[in-house]
Parts: C-alpha cells; sequence; structure tokens
C-alpha cells in the first residue's frame, strides 16, 4: 500500500469552505453507518450473510434505503467548491495521475494502444514535469502489446474482461477471459457483474461470480463494473457496491462507458459512502472508480471534492481512486498548460485519440 | 417608471450572444452605455475573459458545420440575415442615430448601406473560389486546383467609431468563406451589434457562427489574441498602441493578423476583407493519361 497523504492542499482548500458543508444528508449519512454496524459484528465479517442466498437477500434488503433528494443534493452542492489556483494545479495533476486511460473499441489496433500506452507514460511531452496516468486499459488481447508499451514506466495495464460490456456469458468463458489477461500481464482486471441475475434478485449467483473472478485474478487487483446505469435505482446500487465489497473487490467501478446513462456525481457519492461504511465496518479499504461521462477538467475536480468530503483524504490516491476516462486526459492538460502559461492552450497542441 | 398613458415602461436588458444562446456576463458585471449626447441608453454587459473562452469554444464547435456548409448554402443564410435586418430597420436607424448622434436620416442611410453590404457580401460566398482558386498549369500530367478554405476561428474588433456599418462590414466577409467568428462589439457604441445578435440568432446561422462580446475592448481582446485555439485576428477597432500588444501575443501560435488601416465604411468594399482569412488549399490529381503507350479513351 502506498503512503497514504494525510493532509494536502485540496483538503485545505476543501475546509476552508466548510461553511457550504453543513447539510441534512451528512447527518442522514451518519445514521446509515451506526445501523450497519448494529447488523453485523466486526469480526467474522459476513461469513453469515454469506451463507445462504436467503441471508445474503435479507442483509441487502436490510440495507437502509437511499434518500434520493438528499444524496443528489448532496453531490451537487459538493460541485458548487470553487478550486483555483494551487489547489487547482494540486487537483490537476492528483486527477491526470489516477486516470485509467482506456481504449475499448471494436477498431483497436496495436498501433493506437501503443500510442496510447505513450501517452499514459508521457500525458505531456511538452512538460517531462507532468505526472503519468494511473494506468492504461484495453481489452484481454491488447494486453501484451499495452505491457510492452508502458514497460518500466510504472503505469499499469488494466485489462476488461468477463465478456465485457455485456457480462452475457457461461462463467467458464469469464473465467477464461480473466486467466487470459492476467497471464498476458494485466495488473489490474475491471470485470462486469451479471447485471441480469442482479436484477432478477439472484445475488447468490453475482456474489459467487465475484469470488470465482477474484480467484482467478491473482494478484491482480480487481475492479468490479456495476453499470450503474442499468441498475435503475439508487437502493440497487447500494446493494450492488455491498455484494462487490463483501465479495472481495478491490474496486468498485461505476461503469462500463458503453451505455447511455455512466457515473454520476450522485452514483459515485453513493459508492464512495459504501466503501467508507465498508472500511469503518471491517478495516478493509475498497477502491472506487467513476467511468464514462467524465470529460472537463471541471467534472474531475468535483468528483475529487466529492472523494475528499466523503471518504476522506485516505482516498486521494490513485491507489483508491480512478477515473476512467480518454478524453479527460486531453482537458487536464490543455487547463495545466494555461496554469503554466497563462494563456489559453487548444485541442491543436494535445494528441487526437 | 411609467409612461404618460400609465403603461409601465418595458426597459431591454441587452445580453451577449455565444453559441446561439443569449447569456449574461459570466462575470455579473455590467457598464452603462450613454449616446453620443452623454445620455444613459442602457446597461451592457461587462465580459471577462472566461466568456471570451466560452466564445472560443462555441465558435470551434460551429466551424466543422458552417466550413462545410455548401457556399450556396451560406448565401442564401447570409441572404436571409439581411431580409431580417430590412424588417427591424426602424430599431436599427433608432440605435445607429442614438449612438453616433446621426440624424435619423443620416442614421437611416448608414443602415441600408449595412444591410445592402449583407447582400454583397451574401453573394460573394460562392464567386470568390473563383477569383482567389483555379487550375494551374503544371509542368506533369496532373491538374492541379487550387481552392480557398476558411482558416478558423477569428476574433474580430469591430471598428469603435462606426458601430452598424463598420461592424457589418468586418463581420459579414469573415463569415461568408466559412470562419467562424468572436466579435468584439465597439467598447462605447455595443448596442446595434447586441441587437445584430437577435437578427442572427432568428435567421439560420448556426449557433457559434458569430459571438458577440461588448465590454472592455483591451480586456477581451488580449486573451483572445493569446488564445491557442484562436486562427486569426482582425483588428480593425484596435488603437495603435493595443494593435501591437496584440499582434505580439498573436505571434504565439503564429495567427493570421490583418492590421487596423483607415477604411471608409461607405466605399466599395471590394474583396479585400475577404481574402485575409482563407487558406489555400492545392490538389494534385492525376489526368489518367498515360502517354503514348496508353489507351486512348
Amino acid at each position: 500500500m502506498p503512503p497514504v497523504p494525510k493532509s494536502d492542499k485540496l483538503a485545505k482548500a476543501a475546509r476552508a469552505q466548510k461553511a457550504l458543508k453543513a447539510d441534512k444528508a451528512d447527518k442522514a449519512d451518519k445514521k446509515v453507518k451506526s445501523v450497519k454496524t448494529e447488523q453485523a459484528p466486526a469480526e467474522a465479517p459476513f461469513a453469515d450473510v454469506t451463507a445462504s442466498d436467503a441471508t445474503l437477500r435479507r442483509f441487502l434488503h436490510g440495507l437502509p434505503g437511499v434518500d434520493t433528494v438528499g444524496l443528489e443534493a448532496r453531490a451537487a452542492a459538493l460541485g458548487t467548491r470553487s478550486i483555483k489556483t494551487t489547489a487547482k494545479a494540486y487537483a490537476i495533476d492528483l486527477a491526470i495521475s489516477m486516470i485509467d486511460l482506456t481504449t475499448l473499441e471494436g477498431a483497436d489496433t496495436a498501433g493506437k494502444v501503443r500510442a496510447l500506452g505513450a501517452k499514459a507514460v508521457h500525458p505531456d511531452p511538452t512538460d517531462r514535469g507532468t505526472p503519468t496516468t494511473a494506468a492504461v486499459c484495453v481489452y484481454p488481447d491488447m494486453v501484451a502489446t499495452a505491457k510492452a508499451a508502458v514497460a518500466g514506466s510504472g503505469v499499469k495495464v488494466a485489462s476488461v474482461a468477463t465478456a465485457f460490456p455485456a457480462g452475457r456469458a457461461a462463467l467458464g468463458v469469464k473465467l477464461a477471459d480473466t486467466k487470459d489477461a492476467v497471464a498476458a500481464g494485466a495488473d489490474e482486471i475491471d470485470m462486469v457483474i451479471d447485471r441480469g441475475a442482479f436484477l432478477s434478485g439472484n445475488y447468490m449467483k453475482v456474489y459467487e461470480e465475484i469470488r470465482a473472478v477474484k480467484e482467478a485474478c491473482g494478484d491482480a487487483r480487481l475492479k468490479v463494473i456495476f453499470e450503474t446505469g442499468e441498475l435503475s435505482t439508487y437502493d440497487n446500487i447500494r446493494r450492488a457496491s455491498w455484494i462487490g465489497m463483501i465479495a472481495g473487490a478491490d474496486f468498485i467501478k461505476t461503469s462500463t462507458g458503453k451505455v447511455g446513462v455512466n457515473a454520476t456525481p450522485a452514483n459515485t457519492l453513493l459508492m464512495l459512502e459504501a466503501v467508507r461504511d465498508f472500511r469503518a465496518q471491517t478495516g478493509v479499504q475498497v477502491g472506487v472508480k467513476p467511468a464514462g461521462g467524465i470529460r472537463s477538467t471541471k467534472d474531475a475536480i468535483k468528483f475529487l471534492v466529492l472523494v475528499n468530503e466523503t471518504a476522506g483524504p485516505d482516498w486521494l490516491d490513485n491507489h483508491w481512486f480512478r477515473f476512467g476516462a480518454s478524453s479527460l486526459l486531453n482537458d487536464l492538460l490543455m487547463q495545466r498548460q494555461k496554469l503554466a502559461t497563462g494563456r489559453y492552450s487548444g485541442p491543436d497542441y494535445v494528441t487526437v485519440d | 417608471m411609467s409612461d404618460s398613458n400609465g403603461r409601465l415602461s418595458v426597459f431591454k436588458t441587452y445580453k451577449l450572444y455565444v453559441g446561439g444562446k443569449f447569456p449574461r456576463s459570466e462575470s455579473g458585471r455590467v457598464y452603462e452605455v450613454n449616446d453620443a449626447k452623454g445620455n444613459w441608453l442602457a446597461n451592457a454587459p461587462l465580459s471577462s475573459r472566461k466568456d471570451a473562452r466560452d466564445a472560443v469554444v462555441a465558435a470551434r464547435k460551429a466551424f466543422g458545420g458552417w466550413a462545410g456548409a455548401t457556399a450556396y448554402l451560406r448565401g442564401q443564410i447570409l441572404y436571409r440575415v439581411a431580409e431580417m435586418l430590412e424588417g427591424r430597420r426602424e430599431q436599427f436607424v433608432r440605435e445607429v442615430a442614438e449612438a453616433e448622434g446621426l440624424s435619423k436620416a443620416k442614421a437611416g442611410a448608414v443602415v441600408d448601406a449595412a444591410i445592402d453590404r449583407w447582400v454583397w457580401y451574401a453573394g460573394w460566398t460562392d464567386k470568390i473560389a473563383q477569383i482567389v482558386g483555379g487550375g494551374n498549369p503544371v509542368a506533369g500530367p496532373f491538374f492541379n486546383l487550387s481552392s480557398p478554405e476558411p482558416t478558423g476561428v477569428v476574433t474580430v474588433v469591430a471598428p469603435q467609431d462606426s458601430s452598424f456599418l463598420g461592424l457589418v462590414s468586418v463581420l459579414a466577409p469573415v463569415i461568408a468563406t466559412g470562419n467562424t467568428a468572436v466579435v468584439i462589439a465597439s467598447e462605447d457604441r455595443p448596442l446595434p451589434a447586441l441587437s445584430l445578435a437577435e437578427v442572427l440568432a432568428t435567421s439560420d446561422v448556426p449557433g457559434g457562427v458569430v459571438n458577440i462580446l461588448s465590454g472592455k475592448t483591451a480586456e477581451i481582446a488580449t486573451p483572445l489574441a493569446a488564445h491557442q485555439d484562436v486562427n486569426a485576428i482582425d483588428l480593425a477597432g484596435a488603437d495603435a498602441q493595443l494593435a501591437k500588444e496584440l499582434e505580439i501575443a498573436a505571434a504565439d501560435n503564429l495567427k493570421r493578423v490583418l492590421r487596423p488601416q483607415p477604411v471608409d465604411w461607405s466605399a466599395d468594399p471590394g474583396t479585400s476583407r475577404l481574402t485575409p482569412f482563407l487558406e489555400t488549399k492545392t490538389v494534385w490529381h492525376p489526368t489518367g493519361s498515360l502517354g503514348s503507350g496508353g489507351s486512348s479513351y
């Protein structure tokens, strides 16, 4: 585990505006936490919960309901923070270092993956002080190419697996997909849950599938994608988050980026509350990765404020928080150039991808 | 306040025109606009550099569609602008008379000249290629064709004195050739420009093709001249000192610069303002002749 920044400029900037924070939603969250602590004792976490389909269902449906209005209001309120000058520079560099630079197209070629790898290692070739991105994220057959492209740079290679993005394949196929990616050298695996099973109430199937994939991952970190846009309700997102965390996910991730509704501040806030509560209860820290639809620096900074105010500064590190994005990086680089030179940059001065 | 007939008077709130919408300045600021005698006319938005940035984003977004539209269609749309101006002639005569201190008759002549100028430039959209492009004779079996292409996003610093005819004379040629424009209206006389935005919004000109900002010319023009995503700048309304500073800032990304020059706005404009913001694309195409050994068809 890398060192966790205890205090930082973003936190300071955010603290300076505590006045904005007074919020009923916050109090509601605390209530949520205490309720959960009563439900399951801290030692022997969740063995009883996962004992059978019925106990798992009882646990998940026993989770407190989400206050939709409160959640969205809280997410919107945290989006109004004004982050400027040095705090902004810090946030931009942090956001760059948290990006999983992604290409998941049918038209991906080895050349495109190599170009992406080069960009991950040197996001701005005119300024070598720019941090590297956290990882590149590709399909399993491109893992070896990506691995070679980022060799020696510290940039990780993440691979989607388990019949991404639909997840509609037999378990054996999903496990083979995962093992294949790991064997090719993937450091991280992004799996999708079986939304069909989840929505039809077959929680145990979802749980066991995550367990099996986690086992197949070996040392690779596992990110579990819920595809929040297909889960219909916030309550479902909360339940999915808990299934994922109980099953041993290292990261919980909002979406594939392949459906209409992807990461939103509200559903990311909900998942951040889940990982915060999970750590309070079990001591195990789980990362969060919003993916899809985050395109501007402004959006990215809003998410960082959410992280700092909800999960806390322990999560302000690319070991615990990621952005699944591709075009976001260009906007971050343009903003970075603007801060460095004082003049507005343009899309002619970053790569086309 | 109420009129003598007991009606409440309805004041007009002048707004910016960015991306086809009418926003207030992001900064929330306004400044007082007076007529030629110093009487208060209205408050106009005092744009900030962020408004300028937003305008460039809108202009860049609109560029592909506008540059890709056929020249014929651009001509139709610009002619439509002239039609709409004709319908609102009275309003523009009043605003020009107030802003420039002209008599009603003289202001009427200025507005008529401005409308005629839109028509003039509307006609040029599909003809400019004939005078600046064409086939070039080359020593080889190729058709060699040059055609003019728009430069991109153009910042137009509108003339300070001629608030309407001058504005039309610098704006229309820029968009006629397929560029998109960010216009900085005359600092002391911005109202005709802001009203022109209402005409543009109702005459099929796609949102973002023309963006109009009012405020302090130096404050808005400086970030625009340095902006890396602006391709050219027309300095018609900048004084000598400002023009020099802007030209230095514009050199950084090799913007095309049209220097300020004394112009009689009422004279025949010619094509001199159409050509500065054009690039030339030259295509070499084999004629298909394979020489003496090939087929004769």
